[in-house]
């Protein structure tokens, strides 16, 4: 980090935008975020100014990040090693795993998944896309749009990451040039047909300068939008789940035995989708009895209503047999209820899926076990090309399966839910995770 | 129309009870690890909430270094006692007596090192399947690699290169027998968030977080409370100080800090100015740039 940069952060910092208000505080949105980046695109820069300039990045931190660069023979203090933690990724310069940064303006809490660009890249990235409402795209002005762009976009979107943000970076080594900004951006939008996301915004940015990060850039006075800090305070994430679709997976019971709560039964969950009131009648899967909500229990008292993604504790006024794996619904708007699951599947494994292999399934607080009956295709996730002929699936391959469970699973498409429309697949034998579904 | 909107405090609330549910509904024998600080505190809390209104299905475990702040022993039996809770303690005295661990000398002895054979010898006596800790990703780089549950070998060791991949809110706790999990429910919770949330609930905190006069001395610009376990160097001076603590672990590795905050609005203002993480104060962290890396390969939590 130059001297200059170093005092244009310091300025930044002394801005009325970053002091805490300690009521506000209270009661702020949390947006989870993924970036996405290769080598020397300058994410780790933009990070490392994010934080800087929320004041995540302690004095102590920063000290011992100098300390390094310097034993390291940099000129520069290297923000990637406040991200890269562990001895083998500063021994070798590289990212191996996901790491989760946290900071937060007066307006926000943001959690950022920083996925690394250099091995294993897909299963990363879909590790760290899976809970984020958005994901940052970086581009570099100077290359345009690259087959790494593509495969982000083409990741962010399978996963349903509902927002992308696209910067485009590095404007100060085009001379903030708006005739490059508007073709890499056209550029974009023609790749962006392709791929199913809603919501796409676009900013020019030099992130070591600071253009457009958390002040307007005086360098662009041709752009009129948000800068990126602004757009990431302000994207709208309160539709991001679904509250249409009533979906209660029942994770635990509650049974207290006690004198005061003797025939208490409380169905402890996290709620997946829709909204649940008392009085509510609702259908237990898969017995498909019918009761009504007594009381959604908390320890703070009953609530009127509960939503994704709430944990509460829901009683019912009849008895009836409900475990860990069920899932209550209301009446009209029922999930399927299939053993044939037809999903897109991330391989995260070394080892290949074998034919007619059996694997642990986990859906929601259900567990089953399954087969992949059949593969259709693989995914090109250069240029998103169905590939039929070749169906030998490797680690961070994408492709088409049906399979067949053991018992019947109660999902939605993972369009309309992420949570009821997601499941793993577990080795048998060394009982590692090696696969993601997205269900059809 | 409704809005249908969490706040953060409430969002990292709901994902926290629903991993503490998996732990109860995924192991046969869980347990929670329990040091008296304040992010075992939350999690004790956020257990109570995940189980109300019956009681926490598990015991707590603390790991008593027998170099425990007196403040912190009386705040965990009274806590046990309140809500009903089993408390077991594995005892690093009886590890070093037993001839298991060997004390460190020196003036910089610290038994921190020791207690990760006690608490591998603990889940073994009692065969523990899964431990919960409030352990929190921005604490420290090596943290902020971790998953929420994080495997561990038939010889408690973490093994950072070949983690599994953790989707969604979709926990894998297969495991091999011999082998167990440490769980990790206040994951993305800052130190701010802590504290905001044990304003936001009122929940009662031990005495050694708020300010109070202290007889300390200083050493390698760390501030350390006076007591037996610590030798003085002849030039180090004990005095007294108007100080608090950020962290609550081990007297002989946890540093003080210059402080009149007395009560939780003023220490989450404190936070909020502060420039230093609450590791900074941590002796332990200081040995080397791994050094929790280091640890917690070898089985520390």
């Amino acid at each position: 980090m130059t001297d200059e940069v170093k005092q244009q952060w310091k300025t930044a910092k002394n801005q009325d935008i970053f002091k805490m208000d300690t009521q506000g505080y209270l009661d702020m949105e949390l947006l989870r975020f993924t970036t996405a980046g290769s080598v020397d695109d300058g994410k780790s820069t933009l990070i490392g100014r994010l934080l800087y300039d929320s004041k995540s990045i302690f004095e102590d931190q920063l000290d011992a990040v100098k300390a390094s660069s310097e034993k390291k023979g940099l000129q520069h203090v290297d923000l990637s090693l406040l991200t890269d933690g562990l001895r083998a990724e500063r021994e070798q310069g590289i990212t191996i795993d996901v790491a989760y940064r946290y900071f937060a303006t007066p307006k926000r809490k943001f959690i950022i998944a920083d996925t690394p660009g250099h091995i294993q890249y897909t299963r990363n990235m879909i590790t760290g896309a899976s809970t984020a409402n958005l994901a940052l795209i970086l581009i570099d002005a100077r290359k345009g749009v690259i087959e790494q762009t593509c495969r982000h976009s083409f990741i962010a979107s399978l996963l349903k990451i509902p927002h992308l943000i696209v910067c485009v970076n590095k404007m100060d080594l085009v001379d903030y040039s708006e005739e490059v900004y508007n073709r890499i951006v056209d550029e974009y939008k023609k790749f962006a047909a392709h791929l199913d996301v809603k919501d796409i915004e676009f900013v020019p940015i030099s992130a070591l300068h600071g253009d457009n990060v958390v002040d307007r850039s005086t360098n662009m006075d041709w752009f009129k939008g948000s800068p990126l800090l602004n757009t990431l305070e302000n994207v709208h994430i309160g539709s991001d789940w679904n509250h249409e679709d009533a979906r209660f997976p029942v994770q635990y019971v509650i049974r207290p035995h006690t004198d005061a709560f003797h025939d208490y039964r409380g169905y402890a969950g996290r709620i997946a989708g829709g909204v649940f009131k008392p009085g509510d009648e609702v259908v237990a899967l898969p017995s498909g009895f019918t009761s009504k909500i007594k009381s959604i229990a908390t320890l703070d008292g009953d609530l009127y209503e509960a939503f994704a993604p709430m944990s509460v504790s829901i009683t019912l006024e009849d008895e009836i047999d409900i475990s860990r794996g069920d899932m209550l619904v209301k009446k009209g708007n029922q999930p399927e209820n299939t053993q044939d699951v037809d999903a897109m599947l991330c391989w995260l494994n070394n080892k290949s899926p074998q034919p007619g292999a059996k694997y642990f399934l986990k859906h929601t607080s259900n567990d089953a076990r399954a087969v992949i009956k059949e593969i259709n295709y693989k995914v090109d996730i250069n240029t998103l090309n169905k590939q039929e002929e070749d169906k030998s699936v490797k680690m961070n391959d994408i492709f088409h399966a049906r399979l067949r469970t053991t018992k019947p699973l109660f999902t939605d498409s993972y369009n309309l839910n992420r949570i009821t429309g997601s499941l793993i697949l577990i080795d048998e034998g060394t009982n590692e995770t090696v696969a993601a579904g997205m269900i059809q | 129309m409704n809005s249908y909107k969490l706040s953060h405090l409430k969002e990292l609330e709901s994902e926290s009870i629903f991993v503490i549910r998996e732990v109860a509904a995924q192991f046969e024998k869980p347990a929670l690890l329990f040091s008296g600080g304040k992010d075992s505190i939350v999690c004790f809390h956020l257990a109570r909430k995940a189980f109300f209104p019956a009681n926490i299905p598990f015991p707590l475990v603390h790991v008593d270094t027998g170099h425990n702040f007196e403040e912190t022993l009386i705040y965990r039996d009274n806590l046990a006692k309140k809500y009903g809770a089993q408390l077991l303690i594995g005892s690093v005295q009886e590890s070093i007596d037993s001839g298991r661990v060997t004390e460190e000398k020196g003036y910089n002895a610290s038994r921190n090192v020791l207690q990760t054979v006690t608490l591998l010898d603990t889940i073994e006596k009692y065969k523990f399947d899964a431990c919960i800790g409030g352990a929190r990703r921005d604490e420290e780089k090596a943290r902020a690699k971790e998953r929420f549950f994080s495997h561990r070998d038939e010889f408690g060791q973490w093994d950072p290169k070949n983690q599994r991949p953790e989707l969604w809110n979709i926990f894998n706790g297969r495991k091999n027998v011999g082998e167990h999990f440490r769980v990790f429910p206040i994951s993305n919770w800052t130190e701010m968030d802590v504290w905001q949330y044990i304003l936001h609930e009122n929940i009662e905190m031990p005495s050694l977080y708020f300010t109070h006069e202290r007889e300390c001395f200083v050493r390698d610009g760390v501030i350390y409370a006076h007591a037996n376990v610590i030798p003085l160097k002849p030039t180090e001076k004990v005095e007294k100080m108007q100080v608090r603590f950020r962290t609550i672990g081990d007297i002989s590795c946890t540093g003080a800090v210059l402080s009149t905050a007395n009560s939780v609005e003023e220490i989450v203002a404190e936070v909020a100015a502060t420039r230093v993480t609450e590791r900074g104060s941590r002796i332990d962290d200081r040995r080397s740039e791994a050094a929790m890396e280091d640890r917690k390969k070898s089985g520390y939590f």
